[in-house]
């Protein structure tokens, strides 16, 4: 055999060897990475509806903080969660009920009671009483949620939006 | 290679060639010299290799979902097992993975020593390699235990309580690995912590080790006298060896990968400590010790479970020393490959008599196939998410320390009286077992005290015998299925 020929021979199955090493890498990759990224496909759970009891408590002028508990699947566990909504008054002097998650960059908001305003301690975001932008970097106002009356309750459907975007868009 | 993609090229291979100097790098890790060239009977070596990054790439994507506490274990696994995609296909990938390791463990071992290649200055490479054997049968014994089911629990509480008929240090060794008296959740971060850091820790190094060692003591080829192997022609590691140590990792590939398609690994149901009539058998490659325990009562202990096998273990380290023969050709060797036979053969036939027995007792033999058909059925089950704190109600069935302490009694008659036998673990039901799970409704109390003495119908005809327990007993069994028919629907 000639260094020519064993040389040749050397390079068909080094480029064998490596082609098929590719190609069942990235076979065996396709179970791994199906089964590392299974979070970010699953598909999120529909929001559940959440009793506020009798709607007359939020006559007043408020706003009013009120406090859901969201039961909801966590990988292998159920957990359930706390959340805070505010149930205002819409211009018009209709019940609204608004997240306290501001659409910037997600933290909670509270009430300012010294400025009349809801203030979001991170960046500054200000939202009126009735949850509409007031000034600040948020794209859009606070998120009104579905709410409807039923058997004398009002009942809130707690819902997860986009941040960051100034249409919304449920998440979850 | 075109003239013009040659020039772009160069430049960059040359610059990296200045820097990591990998021309060197691969001429030093594909020409090494094998005596006599390529052949079939050195893959094993590179096949342990594939399988163990393959155990390592499954390993690391199955501790992504897995928390190692007895709370949340079984549960993790059972999620990854059920929900995760491709979870089962990923366990499956490592729990065959495991065995297939042992498989060729033990054929590396035996091409090595068959061919004589631990002679001639290669004590060290032989020890190294003897060492990573123990580790590897670490790396099973200690990951056995990580799903917390029955299988799981059971088989660790038997090896570990092996430990402490170890005169002496027995009792203590026994503590120290369990983190106490009793098996519970600092035993699974101690396996835990040896499966995931520890031992691999130590395989790594020992490979390094192993590797390094073969390479300065240069491939043994074949089983000849050091003149005529002299006489043989040298070939280069690359092309010829390397396409078969290739061929051989893509055949164990397609074995791994067609097994865990065609048989997915199981999980049985949530250990549960209190279960006194589980018949605990370990993994495959444990069954010839276990068979082995049984033929050693009293003072015979002694020799049996520590002098024996540490004479085994002495002489499969020392084997290097003890022959020191430059004959290599195993036809020539009568005393050291007939030795090496009959413990193989030793091995075999105490790993088949543990089945045959098995198989042999119908009690056992039934109980063994209702243990299996729990797995099944449990495997089957769809995944239920961990509750937490707020769901006791459905927990009962296998928490048995939610009970009261009459419930309790009752969970361990429900067993020692043999009711799981036909209806299943805690009353689970199972492949053709009767499911009392969501019956309660059905019976008053005292119907079912009254059935429990006097059974009729398909019960009978079922095969279930009057019980004959003292009152208080049968209401303490009345008491504990009055929350496990309630537990499940």
């Amino acid at each position: 055999m000639t260094s020519d020929v064993g040389s040749s021979r050397r390079s068909f199955f080094g480029i064998l060897v490596g082609s098929v090493s590719a190609v069942v890498g990235v076979i065996m990759s396709i179970p791994v990475m199906r089964f590392l990224l299974f979070p970010v496909f699953r598909s999120g759970e529909e929001a559940g509806w959440f009793s506020l009891r009798d709607p007359g408590r939020f006559s007043g002028p408020g706003p009013y903080r009120a406090e859901v508990e969201v039961r909801r699947l966590d990988g292998w566990r159920v957990s359930t969660v706390k959340r805070t909504v505010w149930v205002v008054h819409d211009p018009q002097n209709q019940l609204r009920v608004v997240s306290d998650i501001c659409p910037h960059l997600g933290c909670s908001v509270p009430w300012r009671d010294d400025e009349r305003i809801f203030h979001c301690p991170c960046h500054h975001a200000k939202f009126m009483p009735s949850g509409d932008l007031l000034s600040g970097p948020s794209p859009r106002s606070l998120d009104p949620l579905p709410i409807k009356i039923e058997n004398g309750s009002l009942w809130v459907k707690y819902e997860v939006f986009r941040n960051l975007v100034p249409t919304r868009e449920v998440i979850g | 290679m075109s003239e013009v993609a040659g020039k772009r090229a160069r430049p960059l291979a040359e610059w990296l060639e200045r820097r990591v100097g990998w021309r060197k790098l691969m001429h030093e890790s594909l020409d090494e010299p094998v005596p006599g060239g390529s052949r079939w009977a050195y893959v094993f070596g590179s096949g342990l290799l594939f399988v163990f990054i393959s155990q390592i790439v499954t390993g690391i994507c199955l501790s992504v979902y897995y928390v190692p506490s007895v709370d949340h274990a079984h549960t993790t696994v059972a999620f990854m097992q059920k929900v995760v995609w491709g979870g089962r296909f990923i366990r499956s990938l490592h729990a065959y993975g495991s065995s297939l390791m042992i498989i060729l463990l033990v054929l590396h071992l035996t091409q090595t020593y068959v061919y004589g290649a631990y002679k001639s200055r290669r004590e060290l490479l032989w020890l190294a390699g003897c060492l990573l054997l123990v580790l590897v049968l670490g790396m099973g014994f200690t990951g056995y235990l990580l799903p917390w089911d029955r299988r799981a629990y059971f088989a660790t509480a038997v090896g570990t309580n092996i430990i402490s008929e170890v005169p002496f240090v027995g009792p203590f060794l026994k503590i120290a690995l369990r983190g106490g008296a009793e098996m519970g959740t600092l035993t699974l971060s101690r396996f835990f912590v040896l499966h995931v850091f520890l031992l691999p820790a130590l395989i790594f190094g020992t490979v390094a080790v192993h590797l390094f060692l073969f390479r300065k003591a240069g491939a043994a080829g074949p089983p000849l006298r050091p003149e005529i192997l002299g006489r043989l022609p040298v070939r280069p590691f690359f092309p010829d060896q390397v396409v078969k140590d290739f061929f051989f990792g893509i055949v164990l590939i397609a074995v791994l990968f067609g097994l865990s398609t065609l048989v997915p690994a199981k999980l049985g149901p949530v250990a549960n400590p209190t279960d006194s009539t589980y018949v605990p058998r370990p993994e495959w490659y444990y069954l010839p010790a276990f068979q082995w325990l049984k033929y050693w009562r009293g003072h015979g202990v002694l020799i049996g479970i520590v002098l024996i096998p540490l004479a085994l273990f002495a002489a499969l380290f020392g084997i290097p020393f003890l022959d020191r023969s430059p004959e290599r050709a195993p036809l020539r060797r009568p005393l050291a490959i007939g030795g090496f036979l009959l413990i193989l053969g030793g091995f075999l036939f105490l790993g088949f008599r543990s089945g045959a027995e098995d198989r042999r007792d119908p009690a056992v033999r039934g109980k063994i196939v209702a243990q299996e058909e729990a797995e099944t059925e449990y495997t089957k089950a769809p995944f239920e998410a961990d509750e937490g704190p707020l769901a006791l109600g459905a927990a009962t069935a296998q928490a048995p320390r939610d009970l009261t302490p009459e419930a309790a009694k009752g969970a361990l008659l429900f067993e020692s009286e043999g009711c799981s036998a036909c209806h299943g673990a805690g009353g689970g039901g199972g492949e053709g077992l009767v499911k009392l799970w969501g019956m309660k409704d059905r019976f008053e109390e005292r119907q079912l005290a009254d059935l429990l003495r006097h059974p009729r119908g398909a019960m009978l005809e079922g095969g279930m015998e009057p019980s004959k327990l003292p009152e208080p007993d049968l209401q303490s069994l009345i008491a504990y299925l009055r929350i496990n028919m309630n537990a499940r629907k």
